[in-house]
Parts: C-alpha cells; sequence; structure tokens
C-alpha cells in the first residue's frame, strides 16, 4: 500500500481556479498558435494530435495503473487504415476514421486478452511485441502500405463538401477533439467505471476481494486508450497527408511516455499539458543548436525532480485534477 | 491427533454459514495449506490462532479463492467456485486483507463507496454508509481525507467499515490489530463483537491470542499448514496452555 501525503484542500473554490490553469496554459498555447499561424500552428497542431493519444494512454496507464509500450500499434492501425481507405480507395475521411478505430478497438481486445494476464515488467515487455510487430507489419506488408515509401496524397479531414485545409482551421479541429478528449476522460474518472480502475490501481487484489471484475476492467482501459490511440493515428494523417511506418514507431513510444509523466499521470488535464510542453520545449532551445538536446534533457530532468507527479498534478489537490 | 479429538467443544449447535473440506492451497511449489477442515456456524465468531507462517493468511485467501487451492469450500451448503474471488465476493463474504488493502490515495468517502461497488440500490447504500459512519464516527469526520494519510487505527476502522459496506454474511478478517496501539485494538474489537451479537458471522484470524481468545465461540489453532486443535476458549485459561497444543 502506498500512502499519499497530501490531503483534501478544505477551499474547494481556491483549488477549482488553480486547477484551471492548466486549461489556461493549454488554451493561451493553442491561442498563440492561431494568430502566429505558420510553423508555430503546425508544431502545437502535432501537439494536440499527441494529447489525444497520451490522454488514451492516461486511461490505461494512469487511471488503472497499468503498463503499455505498444499504443503506438493502434495509432498505426487507425492512421493506416484511414491512409488506405482514403488515398487508395477513395473514401471520405470520417468513415475511413470511424472504421480505423473499431479495427484498433477490435485488434486491441483480441491481443489483450491473453496480454493483459501479464503483469508489471513482463506486460510492459509483452505490449512492446505489439508495437513492433506491427511496425514491422506496415514495413513489410509493401502491397498495402508501400513499406518505408509512406502513402501520400491522402485528403484532409472533412465531411462533406467542408475540408478542413488551413492551418488555423486545423487547430480549430484539433483542440474541439483534444476538448472532448479530455471531458470524456474527466467524465470516466468520475464515473463508476472510473472508481472501479482507481481500485485496480489501488490494488487488484483488494479489488477483486470487493467484488470489482479486475480483469474486465483492465481490458475495457485498454480498449478505450487503444480508441484514443487510433483516433490520434488517423488525425495525423488527415493533418499531414502523408504516412510512413516511422511515424509510429518507437519514437512514439518514448516521446508519449515523456509527455505522460511530465504532464502529470493520472491526472485529466496532464497529458494535454505534458503534450504541449514537451513539443515546445525543444523549439524554445532551437537557439541553442548543438545543445539543444542537451538543454532539453536538463529541462525534463528539472521537470520531473520539482514536479515528481507531472505539471498538472501541481494544481491540484491529491494530484488530480 | 488425540488432543485435537479430546478437545472437541461445543461446535455444531448452528447450522453451518461455512463448509471447508481438505482445503489446500499452494504459493508456486510451496504447500502453505495441507487438508484443512473447517466448520463456521451461522452467527459465530470463530478465530483461528496460529503463530507466524503457520498459513492463517493463506487459509483466508484460499476461502475467498485468491490464492490457487484445491478441496472444497461451501456456503451455506452451496459449493463455492474455486479460484474466483469475484463470484466468491458476490455470494457476500467479505475480506479484510492482512495490511487492509486500502486505496491510499483514495478519500475515505470514495473507499467506502468501493465497497459497496455491486450494490445498485441507492437506498440501501445510503443506509449502509450511514450505518458505518454511526460505528466509527470518526470516519464521519474524515470522509474527503486521503484514506493513506490516516492513523493505523483509523484505517482498519476504514477497511472494516469498507467491508461492511459490502453487505458481508460472513467477514473474515486478517490480523485486525497488526500494529496498532492496544487501546485502538480493543475499541474495534468491542465494534467486532457488536456486529456479532447482531448476527453477523466472522472469522477472525489474530497472532495475539488473548484478545481473539475474549471474543471468540470457537478457536482453532493452525500450525505449519494444519489445523492441530479445535478449542473452546473458555478450556484456555493460560498461554502456557495455548502453547502446549501448538507444540503437541
Amino acid at each position: 500500500m502506498t500512502t499519499s501525503p497530501s490531503i483534501t484542500s478544505p477551499d474547494r473554490r481556491r483549488s477549482g481556479l488553480v486547477g484551471l490553469l492548466p486549461w489556461l496554459f493549454a488554451a493561451g498555447v493553442v491561442g498563440y498558435a492561431m494568430v502566429v499561424g505558420g510553423y508555430a500552428a503546425t508544431v502545437v497542431s502535432f501537439a494536440l494530435i499527441y494529447a489525444v493519444f497520451v490522454t488514451g494512454l492516461n486511461l490505461f496507464m494512469g487511471f488503472a495503473a497499468q503498463v503499455s509500450f505498444g499504443q503506438n500499434a493502434f495509432a498505426a492501425i487507425g492512421g493506416y487504415l484511414s491512409a488506405v481507405l482514403t488515398a487508395s480507395h477513395g473514401w471520405p475521411p470520417l468513415p475511413a476514421m470511424l472504421l480505423g478505430i473499431a479495427a484498433a478497438v477490435l485488434v486491441a481486445a483480441i491481443v489483450g486478452f491473453p496480454t493483459l494476464r501479464l503483469k508489471g515488467h513482463y506486460l510492459a515487455m509483452g505490449t512492446l511485441a505489439i508495437g513492433l510487430i506491427t511496425y514491422e507489419i506496415t514495413v513489410e506488408w509493401q502491397s498495402v502500405t508501400q513499406g518505408y515509401m509512406g502513402i501520400s496524397g491522402i485528403p484532409p479531414f472533412g465531411i462533406g463538401p467542408y475540408e478542413v485545409t488551413s492551418d488555423r482551421g486545423q487547430l480549430i479541429l484539433l483542440s474541439l477533439v483534444v476538448a472532448a478528449c479530455a471531458f470524456a476522460a474527466a467524465r470516466i474518472r468520475r464515473s463508476r467505471f472510473g472508481r472501479a480502475l482507481s481500485a485496480v490501481a489501488g490494488s487488484e487484489e483488494a479489488a477483486t476481494a470487493l467484488g470489482i471484475e479486475v480483469a474486465r476492467y483492465k481490458l475495457l482501459a485498454f480498449l478505450l486508450s487503444a480508441g484514443f490511440a487510433a483516433l490520434a493515428g488517423s488525425l495525423f494523417v488527415h493533418v499531414v497527408g502523408f504516412v510512413s511506418p516511422e511515424v509510429f514507431g518507437l519514437h512514439m513510444v518514448i516521446v508519449t511516455f515523456t509527455m505522460l509523466y511530465v504532464g502529470g499521470i493520472g491526472t485529466v488535464a496532464g497529458p494535454l499539458v505534458g503534450a504541449l510542453i514537451v513539443s515546445l520545449l525543444p523549439e524554445t532551445f532551437r537557439a541553442f543548436k548543438d545543445y539543444q538536446d542537451l538543454a532539453y534533457g536538463a529541462v525534463l530532468i528539472v521537470l520531473l525532480i520539482y514536479a515528481p507527479r507531472g505539471l498538472a498534478s501541481l494544481f491540484s489537490p491529491r494530484g488530480r485534477s | 491427533m488425540s488432543l485435537a479429538a479430546a478437545a472437541t467443544p461445543r461446535a455444531g449447535t448452528a447450522p453451518p454459514i461455512l463448509t471447508a473440506t481438505a482445503l489446500s492451497a499452494r504459493y508456486g511449489h510451496i504447500h502453505a495449506l495441507h487438508g484443512v477442515d473447517l466448520r463456521i456456524g451461522e452467527g459465530e465468531l470463530v478465530a483461528v490462532l496460529g503463530p507466524n507462517g503457520a498459513g492463517k493468511s493463506t487459509l483466508l485467501r484460499a476461502i475467498m479463492g485468491l490464492s490457487a487451492n484445491g478441496g472444497e469450500v461451501r456456503f451455506r451448503g452451496e459449493a463455492l467456485p474455486r479460484n474466483d474471488a469475484v463470484a466468491v465476493a458476490a455470494r457476500g463474504i467479505v475480506l479484510v486483507p492482512e495490511g487492509r488493502g486500502l486505496f491510499a490515495p483514495m478519500s475515505v468517502s470514495d473507499n467506502l463507496e468501493l465497497g459497496a461497488y455491486r450494490l445498485r440500490d441507492k437506498a440501501e447504500f445510503a443506509r449502509r454508509r450511514e450505518r458505518v459512519l454511526t460505528l466509527f464516527p470518526r470516519l464521519k469526520e474524515r470522509l474527503g481525507q486521503a484514506a493513506g494519510s490516516m492513523s493505523g487505527g483509523e484505517q482498519q476502522m476504514l477497511a472494516l467499515g469498507r467491508a461492511l459496506m459490502a453487505g458481508p454474511k460472513l467477514l473474515l478478517l486478517d490480523e485486525p490489530s497488526l500494529g496498532l496501539a492496544p487501546r485502538v485494538t480493543g475499541e474495534i474489537l468491542e465494534t467486532l463483537g457488536l456486529l456479532n451479537r447482531e448476527g453477523l458471522s466472522i472469522v477472525l484470524v489474530e497472532q495475539k491470542a488473548p484478545l481473539a481468545l475474549e471474543l471468540a465461540n470457537r478457536v482453532y489453532l493452525l500450525s505449519l499448514g494444519r489445523i492441530v486443535a479445535e478449542l473452546d476458549p473458555d478450556d484456555i485459561t493460560s498461554h502456557d496452555d495455548l502453547a502446549q497444543h501448538y507444540f503437541a
């Protein structure tokens, strides 16, 4: 059993206002990108897509305290299905995206059922394998994925005659999606399902002894997480117009883990804050030239020393928001 | 063996709520429980005593179906599924595990709520919650506080309160006195006695014999994974008495 040092703040109004800070920060960054446009808009767009992915990752890793190094597989499934169906088969983006999400959730159910019997490091290794296998498939299945060449000419997102092509339009669309995802995460956290996940996170055995179906809830969290990942994957290919295996490779695993921990694992605002910070930091240090990575790494270390439970946890009682 | 037979007390007056036959359990290749036969009467408070490593916790875990086990457990005459703790909990058997198993970062209120996770009836939920907070007024003062930030005694009260939220028919308690001050332990045991007098069947695993002997209707002695004696607490007058049974 872990002990939590902090206590619920009795001053709810104050903590409520402080809890808004991460959201105001995010709104400020998106607003800035909206005004400046160009490169800033592109960087923030990618950050928002990552935020969708990390919000899903957080459901599984933060709320249910499980580990998965393989969620990139579901982003790849969502992204590639969207790409292939729209670019090669002329589907409109929305049904392609929905099918991509459905396929990712189905695959998650098939692989999750046996994999989730593993715990801790073994679960980490098992899920890592899922990501690696998917990566190999995207490389080798050339007739569909075109291997390392990737698929280009993917249409931008749109419904019917309305296409979102401008930087600002994409930013608005992505902001809405991220807001919806964060809202969903907040609702899940407060729901019966969310409380069950917290129980699973606290102690699987105690949860089981209380009659909570641990295996079922772990699988559900995994499926939801895969759905968010597929949504992010699909958004990515429609925003960029191109997809290759590297997009959903190991790099994505590392970056999204960093985002989750820097932002605040288990919080609602954390994934968004983490995605923005980790995406913007390297840009901030561009002036350092050769020392850019060094500065970036140093800041990450400092962040994790002074905010070990993530930035968002600084603004919320008991590390939740 | 002869000793156990000689010491058989007044068991058997109440119909059994739980019987275990040849219950065994193991961790990997290590057998922690060897063919235990056990009978808990309806409304009885039965203490299971034994030294460290006797298999007391394992016995409770095996009844719950939490550890790999063999043998048969019947609850009110019906065979319980093995290795499916959720199904066992659904029948109304609730375990307060060793170390309490609280959800430390969650509030007292959330912990209580999770105890009644399977309950969908809001009125019944409110009734049980009120009851728990009446039994343990100190929890009422700390509803919004993180469970892990409370004192050991308060945590044990919460663990017990959370178990009561599940509406147990049989309560399994694993060393509720562990790490607690004597006065707090007394308070908790008093509450157990009260619950038992109201008709709740309880299995109490303890290392501290005197505490358990005061409350129990019947006592099993467990040693090295076997039940070595079944006793009437009134027959045990001294510590030496008890020690004799262990080494018999």
